[in-house]
């Protein structure tokens, strides 16, 4: 993957910006030109607040080749105060105590390591609450 | 719109074919559809094909193939909508004989998937790149997300699941050309291997190498090359959300809901006059999905419409005779074309034990991705 495109996702990997919609208020992460709610192309960007609660879950016990080391491991569609939605990795607990409506803190991770040179890829996971 | 019919079809075996190539195996579909039509020439062919480029190296496939079945000079095209690939080059062929452009259409699907990419990443890239599979997911895992979703809304449990790869699995070992035509148990579903929680190795459809080919006419030509033709009464495709977590309902395929509709609308039937089905079973939890994106029943039965027999061989409404996915084997791109393949022989009275008495209509639906794309088509006995 050619290094710009780590440059150009670093406001959604990196801020957790979210677009919001001056049509219809719809929160987008990460951001986008038209609006799948209401079809306006008119956005204020917005960053997510670092909690989410989880929608659905699944732990991943046959991963990709780059996250061989790390399986098995949670990932989880999480649902932000704004209404955005997010599919990250729920960690630093037991992947089987992931459930629908646990409450989850976004923090700032290192994500995979990609290509020969192995760039360091970051981005948020989830972190169980309490 | 002209009339368009189904005349003569072509399949591999499916599994893994070590000695075929990807234009060996399409070839061989390829030609056995053509020789059982006696037609000497193509206005068109419509390649449907997932990944030839990360699974083999290969990109441009349509001239290749069309060279290879010595018909270079046709016009041929390579369709891609992932897993849902075969299905959208039916449908494209379709068109372009129901518009009149075309007389002669072949269309096909081949995938080559056993030779030694990393199957679980190439099929990753039919899901949302920056969204979702940067951050670790895989195709088992959005599916098992869908699987948990329903579980939650609707009580579904593992043991509906396991019904769905048990009586596949049951068709499947009367379908001589089947990957794993054998016959599983409940428990051996249930003890298989964890793949991505809930769905263990035996809710998932295998890796798979395949071609598959139909002949596409129009109807008022189709007595030339075959005294039982099939009619393609309606077809439909949709488009959703392309990542999961943006669909407000993960647990229902918007998309499969659309296309049928579509489907359904173009051939003016409804979904109780369907005597037999191929649905996009690509792990257990799909199938029971789409059986209520497809309005077959009620939402949140899918799981108990499987346990009852419903769907099964002898049933109300026999779905996945060949063995689905799950059983025959899904090399994606060319899955879409065998779905048709399968009705296309019901209706023709000429599925052996698989045989559903007295089918008249039929109906194919393919998928792909976690649901992103869907294609529907409807056919009928003549």
């Amino acid at each position: 993957m050619p290094s710009p495109r780590y440059w150009r996702e670093i406001p959604s990997r990196y801020r957790l910006e979210a677009s919001r919609c001056c049509g219809c208020g719809k929160v987008c992460y990460p951001a986008r030109r038209v609006c799948p709610a209401c079809g306006a192309s008119d956005w204020k960007a917005t960053r997510l607040s670092h909690h989410a609660k989880v929608v659905t879950s699944t732990v991943i016990h046959v991963p990709p080749t780059e996250f061989l080391n790390e399986a098995p491991y949670a990932m989880a569609i999480v649902e932000t105060p704004e209404g955005a939605r997010l599919m990250i990795q729920i960690v630093d607990c037991d992947p089987d105590e992931v459930k629908p409506g646990t409450e989850v803190n976004l923090e700032f991770r290192l994500i995979r390591k990609e290509g020969l040179s192995g760039i360091l890829c970051y981005g948020h996971k989830g972190v169980p609450v309490g | 719109m002209r009339e368009v019919a189904i005349v003569a079809a072509g399949m591999t075996r499916f599994g893994e074919l070590w000695q075929l190539s990807l234009r060996d195996l399409f070839v061989e579909a390829a030609m056995e559809a053509l020789d059982g039509a006696k037609a000497d020439h193509l206005d068109a062919i419509y390649v449907g094909n997932m990944s030839g480029g990360q699974f083999v190296g290969q990109e441009h496939l349509a001239p290749l193939m069309a060279d290879h079945l010595g018909m270079a000079g046709v016009a041929a095209t390579r369709v891609e909508s992932a897993c849902a690939s075969g299905g959208m080059a039916l449908r494209q062929a379709f068109l372009d004989v129901a518009s009149g452009a075309s007389d002669m259409v072949l269309a096909a699907g081949v995938e080559k998937m056993n030779d030694g990419a990393d199957v679980t990443a190439v099929l990753a890239s039919a899901a949302d790149q920056e969204t979702e599979a940067y951050h670790g997911i895989t195709f088992p895992g959005l599916y098992a997300m869908i699987a948990r979703a329903h579980m939650e809304e609707f009580g579904t449990t593992e043991e509906d699941l396991a019904a769905v790869s048990v009586k596949n699995h049951k068709h499947g070992a009367l379908n001589p050309k089947a990957q794993f035509g054998r016959e599983v148990t409940t428990e051996e579903v249930m003890n298989s291997s964890m793949v991505a929680a809930p769905l263990r190795l035996l809710h998932c459809s295998p890796v798979s190498d395949g071609a598959a080919a139909v002949l596409v006419v129009p109807l008022e030509r189709a007595k030339e090359f075959t005294d039982r033709p099939v009619r393609i009464l309606g077809s439909g495709a949709a488009t959703g959300s392309m990542a999961l977590a943006d669909r407000q309902d993960p647990a229902f395929l918007d998309a499969v809901s659309l296309s049928a509709g579509r489907a359904y609308k173009m051939a003016g039937i409804r979904p109780g006059d369907l005597n037999v089905a191929e649905v996009h079973d690509c792990f257990s939890i799909a199938e029971i999905c789409v059986t209520e994106a497809l309005c077959v029943v009620d939402r949140g039965k899918g799981g108990e419409t499987v346990r009852s027999g419903y769907t099964s061989l002898g049933g109300k409404l026999p779905m996945n005779t060949s063995g689905g996915l799950k059983s025959k084997g899904h090399p994606v791109g060319a899955t879409g074309v065998a779905q048709a393949i399968e009705i296309f022989e019901q209706l023709r009275g000429e599925a052996g034990d698989r045989q559903v008495k007295d089918a008249h209509i039929g109906l194919a639906q393919n998928m792909g991705g976690s649901g992103a794309s869907s294609v529907v088509h409807i056919f009928q006995r003549v």
